[in-house]
């Protein structure tokens, strides 16, 4: 039988991470379809209630994958609650009456090169280890430089002249990336595309609005998930410092933490787990470069943010920094968010006003 | 000489005999909370946001009644407990957040992360410092509290394999201690099928070097040490007990996994699934409760 990978979306990672599978395994690899309210609907269906939300969105990539015609699942791992999520999806998928191959691709605590080396052999035996370590180096590179692009875009989308510029520079920006043959070329388009993102009209006034994006990850990278509060407070025109990505999450959170650690111990002495203690150093870091306000994002039930929470909510009283919180489930009404959205950024303008 | 005030929530129930013998044995006072009440869980309510779990409410609570009482209290932070494994990360923030919370209460320092190489044995001598004992007091004193634990844990297990000799209906209650133990979860359980005269074993009476072996049967990736052990218990329960109750507290995190993993696997075993809310009135409770035991009596015939 032929064997056709998926994995879950995670934003604009489908693209390098599939481009991953497909260099490693020289196997098919599904576009698993956008995530709309029928994949939240079958996701929440079929898990436990009180589940937190990427679970549920995971399952429904998952269900709507394998009725595309999808027999081999990827997952990956890390901690809390997501280590263990592969265990019971699966479990879940067979109950339906599925039938695939399961992969976890961080079983343990964190990734491990020769585990996931022998993963990639099960499937293609003429792969090498140069040809790993290539492909892996490619994906790494290629989601460093998505990153970067991301964060000039972020700097710059609120105040565009022309509308879905930023928009239309990115797509590119990812259908030349996939195209790429190795590292150099893929380097040379970044400078491009950088070069074209800094000449693309905007009208940025000098004292706007700046507002920072902390909270989960899930719902900070996952653009439905977070019902596209970037793009709406770009609509605002405001600067939007986010962060949570990948290039974040898999080195430099590692590098970080002993810094972060030194500075936030006057509210912290030990890891809240998660990303819990990284949120009160952002808090910290914001107030010192002169943010205006801060974004926390989380699914229902998250057990570290909401151990965070009182910790960040006396750090951003004490810094005085206006924090709004928002919690995500797989309800889909957009007017509550933008309410109270609308009423943070009224708070924030007539803040900005008075201190003039 | 200080107080320690040891509030009884969360890891209350899985170290007090260790905590208590160590105190014991280094001669320090200390004072212990009241049973829950529902005064305590409005108190824990006050302090906490709505959605943390309804367990560490009642412990915020325990705190908030300790903290005119004593001089000291003790609040663990846990990250691992054995290697490659982690438990709720509640357990990681748990000490920041009383920091946080009451920022003038002195709290000992008691800090297990295996992971990261701080042993159980160095938080106790870490405690004892704390409390100006010296390096070698402190750890006989952990080395003493250690082996009643031990012994503790041996009873349990004895109790546990006599409950399961009697003919009466046994009914297997599974969960974390905090949540068995206390008087506003467990214990109205408890009381109500003590009533119905049924035997009452709990999950932690299982024996401790069967959960690896045990928890192979049925989910052999679990990574929380202390969902190890329910699941662990399911199994070795299982075929001898006539049902099972899983509680739980709303929103648990580990519990909305592990019970999911016990309900699609359970097989033949009868099993009722009960989450505690901070509203929950015990009419809701003792409804399912009755209707569960009549399943277990094969249904009523009219």
């Amino acid at each position: 039988m032929r064997q056709i990978l998926a994995f879950p979306q995670l934003g604009d990672y489908q693209y390098p991470i599939r481009r991953l599978l497909m260099d490693m395994t020289h196997l098919e690899v599904l576009e698993v379809p956008p995530i709309t309210k029928k994949t939240i609907a079958l996701g929440s269906k079929y898990s436990p209630d009180s589940v937190c939300i990427p679970f549920k969105y995971n399952l429904g990539n998952f269900i709507e994958a394998l009725e595309k015609g999808a027999n081999v699942l990827f997952q990956a791992g890390g901690g809390c609650r997501y280590r263990y999520y592969a265990e019971v999806q699966e479990t879940i998928l067979r109950d339906l009456g599925y039938d695939f191959t399961f992969v976890q691709i961080i079983g343990r605590d964190h990734l491990r090169f020769k585990e996931l080396y022998h993963i990639f052999k099960g499937f293609n035996k003429n792969l090498t280890r140069k040809n790993f370590l290539k492909n892996l180096i490619f994906a790494f590179f290629y989601i460093t430089y998505l990153d970067k692009i991301d964060e000039y875009i972020r700097h710059r989308v609120g105040f565009e002249v022309e509308k879905n510029s930023f928009l239309k520079l990115k797509k590119a920006f990812i259908q030349k990336c996939n195209k790429a043959k190795n590292i150099f070329s893929l380097t040379k388009i970044y400078y491009q595309y950088k070069k074209k993102c800094k000449k693309i009209k905007i009208n940025k006034p000098k004292n706007c609005l700046k507002v920072g994006f902390i909270g989960e990850l899930y719902t900070a990278m996952e653009r439905y998930s977070n019902y596209n509060l970037e793009k709406t407070l770009a609509s605002y025109h405001i600067e939007i410092k986010r962060f949570t990505n990948l290039t974040y999450l898999l080195w430099k959170k590692a590098l970080f933490l002993p810094i972060m650690k030194r500075k936030v111990k006057k509210y912290c002495k030990y890891t809240l787990g998660a990303d819990g203690m990284d949120n009160v150093y952002r808090v910290l870091w914001l107030k010192k470069h002169g943010y205006d306000g801060i974004i926390h994002t989380k699914p229902t039930g998250c057990t570290p943010e909401i151990g965070a929470i009182p910790i960040l909510m006396r750090a951003a009283q004490e810094e005085k920094m206006p924090i709004i919180f928002f919690s995500f489930d797989e309800q889909s009404g957009m007017e509550g968010i933008n309410t109270r959205l609308e009423a943070f950024y009224d708070l924030l303008t007539l803040k900005k006003e008075a201190q003039k | 000489m200080k107080t320690i005030g040891l509030a009884k929530g969360l890891l209350y129930y899985y170290y007090h005999v260790l905590w208590k013998s160590f105190f014991d044995a280094l001669e320090v006072p200390y004072i212990e909370s009241t049973t829950s009440t529902k005064k305590i869980i409005e108190l824990g309510k006050e302090k906490c946001i709505d959605e943390a779990c309804l367990s560490m409410k009642i412990f915020l609570g325990h705190v908030e009644y300790l903290k005119d009482k004593c001089d000291m209290i003790l609040i663990p932070r846990i990250y691992s407990i054995e290697k490659k494994e982690q438990v709720c990360t509640n357990f990681n923030a748990l000490y920041d957040l009383i920091r946080n919370l009451y920022p003038t209460l002195t709290l000992l320092n008691y800090n297990v992360d295996v992971k990261h190489h701080h042993k159980e044995k160095e938080a106790f001598i870490k405690m004892g410092k704390q409390l100006g004992f010296s390096t070698s007091k402190s750890y006989h004193a952990y080395k003493l509290a250690k082996q009643k634990e031990q012994r503790y844990f041996k009873q349990l297990e004895k109790s546990g394999e006599k409950k399961l000799k009697t003919k009466k209906t046994k009914i297997l209650l599974l969960g974390h201690p905090y949540n068995l133990q206390d008087e506003m979860i467990g214990k109205r359980i408890y009381n109500y099928l003590k009533e119905k005269n049924i035997e009452i074993i709990y999950s932690y009476e299982m024996p401790k070097d069967k959960v690896n072996e045990e928890v192979q049967k049925i989910s052999p990736k679990v990574h929380w040490t202390m969902n190890k052990q329910l699941l662990a218990s399911f199994v070795y329960f299982k075929d001898s007990v006539d049902g099972t109750i899983l509680i739980t507290s709303f929103p648990c995190g580990p519990d909305s996994l592990t019970n999911e993993m016990i309900l699609r696997k359970r097989g033949k075993s009868k099993v009722l699934l009960l989450t505690f809310e901070d509203l929950n009135s015990d009419i809701a409770i003792i409804t399912r409760l009755e209707s569960f035991l009549d399943m277990l009596k094969g249904g009523i015939h009219l």
